[in-house]
């Protein structure tokens, strides 16, 4: 999205057609969008802030918010970490099987969250080789527990970090990064203070982007963390729950603090790419 | 969206800087980090389906229910790719050429569906359209029913791939301007006319991507579809519901088969896109 928006100027068309087309597109997207997030955000606060407080603070409630923010926050540094190195690798270098690790990092854009689970879940599963030797020799266990989660949310979001990190790289001068090595710069010294410091942006929009999509994330990690209270159940599989037993008060709380979330984390991906963009103009 | 950031395809320039062995310790992370992360899951999903034979796949898939699933996810998908490609395209043109109060805020908004959880999509519906929902006792006595049917499943996937076809068609009709547009219209050309021979021809890549992603994201959502569907067996059940159903039930070969003929199908459809793009611009 890394495209200038110059202000356009009004095309061919009548007003008459123009304003239809306007009314089309809003209807729609009020229809479709608006309306529904306005009806679970007044249901969320029919008893009021204080009441919406009171459900979220339930314990099993309150354990599985928690639990979706700190696994989404170490996915989000391992992610924005190894996103950045990997966009490096791919722009800087050149090396054997660099076109299928190209392919490779959007691959998780087009498979389904569900069948990511599954595909964990064989790979991790206790009864499975690999999952059965990590539990005996060295009592990690990693599906139907918190690394199953991580593990799930990395590989979702991984197109994140480096699709927004790369564009970037590649437009970068390298004629300063010339002009310090014939200083006597080292390679690490050029890296931390001119390499780096255009990154910073992208990266922080590209683990913004990570952190939003992974508070919601429900088709992968219901397989993969199974649904114990208070030790591997998310706020969305907490929300399937009450939904499923017709605690209405309880889901609608939860969603609404989950729709909050994101909400906020896009508006400011939003704000940071426009400052991004007007920064490169 | 993080979907329309097409791969960048310069070339690649000399390396300058980094130490032979830095290099080599940076790819050799960056391939086993992928390695691990990527293709360990893809490989083992691979071997689960086929470690009892192809036999037992291709009798895993045969088992009543397994292909009207496939079916009903295709058909959601078809009506979805099509709502989609007409709206979403009026929604990217009215946001590009169009000013008018409130645009970025509802702008900010189109991507809450990138973030909203599925499960809370399907929720919003059920409240909308439920039992005790907003619409649905007003539908009830008309004989329309939305919740636990293929509408309200049609509007759930709807929701959550609204962003796809929008985003990817709005920077290429910020790129494409308007002079040719105007050219045409010194001349005399109507406004469909203009649509049809002019905008949509430069459009035809960002429309053909938005489809595959509207389309691939479709096939694959589950927790929207699973709450505002429930899941009935032979009525709702879409292909990722039967995978669910088949885990629950300990039929690991058939959820496992259905899963990798799911990824393969969705990965198909996105990769093959791709290289046709990629021989396209060869060619030219």
């Amino acid at each position: 999205m890394k495209t200038k928006t110059p202000k356009q100027e009004i095309g061919y068309q009548s007003p008459l057609g123009r304003r239809g087309l306007r009314g089309v597109a809003l209807v729609y997207l009020t229809v479709l969008l608006l309306i529904p997030l306005f009806v679970i955000i007044q249901d969320g606060l029919r008893e009021g802030l204080t009441g919406l407080w009171h459900q979220v603070t339930l314990p099993i409630a309150w354990s599985a918010l928690i639990l979706t923010l700190w696994t989404a926050a170490i996915m989000t540094i391992i992610n924005t970490m190894m996103g950045t190195l990997t966009a490096y690798a791919l722009v800087r270098y050149d090396f054997p099987g660099k076109t299928i690790i190209n392919s490779l990092v959007d691959l998780p854009l087009a498979i389904p969250t569900l069948v990511t689970g599954v595909m964990l879940v064989v790979l991790f599963g206790p009864q499975q080789a690999l999952g059965a030797l990590l539990k005996e020799q060295f009592g990690i266990s990693i599906i139907f527990a918190p690394p199953g989660i991580i593990m799930a949310l990395l590989f979702i979001t991984f197109p994140f970090v480096v699709r927004t990190v790369q564009p970037v790289l590649l437009d970068l001068d390298r004629a300063q990064e010339a002009a310090a090595t014939t200083l006597g710069a080292g390679s690490w010294t050029i890296f931390r203070r001119i390499t780096l410091p255009p990154l910073i942006l992208p990266m922080i929009s590209g683990a913004l982007l990570s952190f939003a999509r992974a508070i919601g994330e429900f088709g992968a990690v219901v397989i993969v963390a199974g649904n114990i209270p208070l030790y591997s159940q998310t706020a969305a599989v907490y929300v399937l729950g009450e939904v499923e037993s017709e605690n209405r008060l309880g889901a609608s709380a939860v969603s609404v603090v989950m729709i909050a979330i994101a909400f906020s984390l896009m508006m400011l991906v939003d704000w940071l790419q426009q400052r991004e963009r007007k920064g490169s103009l | 969206m993080t979907a329309s950031q097409g791969k960048p395809a310069k070339k690649e320039r000399p390396e300058l800087t980094t130490h032979p062995w830095g290099r080599r310790i940076i790819i050799l992370i960056v391939a086993a980090y992928i390695t691990a992360l990527i293709l360990g899951p893809v490989i083992a999903l691979f071997a689960g389906a086929f470690r009892e034979g192809p036999g037992a796949i291709q009798a895993a898939l045969s088992q009543p229910g397994v292909l009207s699933a496939f079916w009903l996810t295709i058909l959601i998908g078809l009506f979805v790719v099509a709502v989609h490609a007409i709206l979403g395209t009026v929604v990217a043109w009215v946001f590009v050429r169009d000013r008018f109060p409130g645009r970025n805020l509802i702008n900010g908004l189109m991507d809450m569906p990138f973030a909203v959880s599925p499960v809370v999509v399907g929720y919003m519906l059920l409240l909308l359209f439920g039992r005790n929902g907003i619409f649905g006792p007003l539908l009830a006595p008309l004989g329309v029913r939305v919740a636990f049917a293929i509408p309200g499943m049609v509007l759930a996937t709807l929701f959550v791939t609204l962003p796809f076809m929008i985003r990817e068609l709005i920077p290429v009709l910020e790129n494409f301007g308007i002079s040719q547009e105007q050219a045409a219209a010194t001349i005399g050309a109507n406004g469909w006319q203009i649509f049809r021979r002019i905008t949509f021809p430069a459009l035809r890549w960002g429309f053909i991507y938005g489809v595959t992603l509207t389309f691939a994201r479709a096939l694959g959502e589950f927790g929207a579809v699973l709450v505002i569907g429930g899941g009935v067996q032979g009525r709702t059940e879409t292909a990722t519901l039967y995978i669910y159903r088949a885990l629950d039930e300990r039929n690991y070969v058939g959820a496992y088969s259905a899963a990798l003929i799911l990824g393969i199908f969705s990965l198909g459809l996105v990769l093959g896109t791709d290289y046709i793009r990629r021989r396209e611009q060869e060619r030219n």
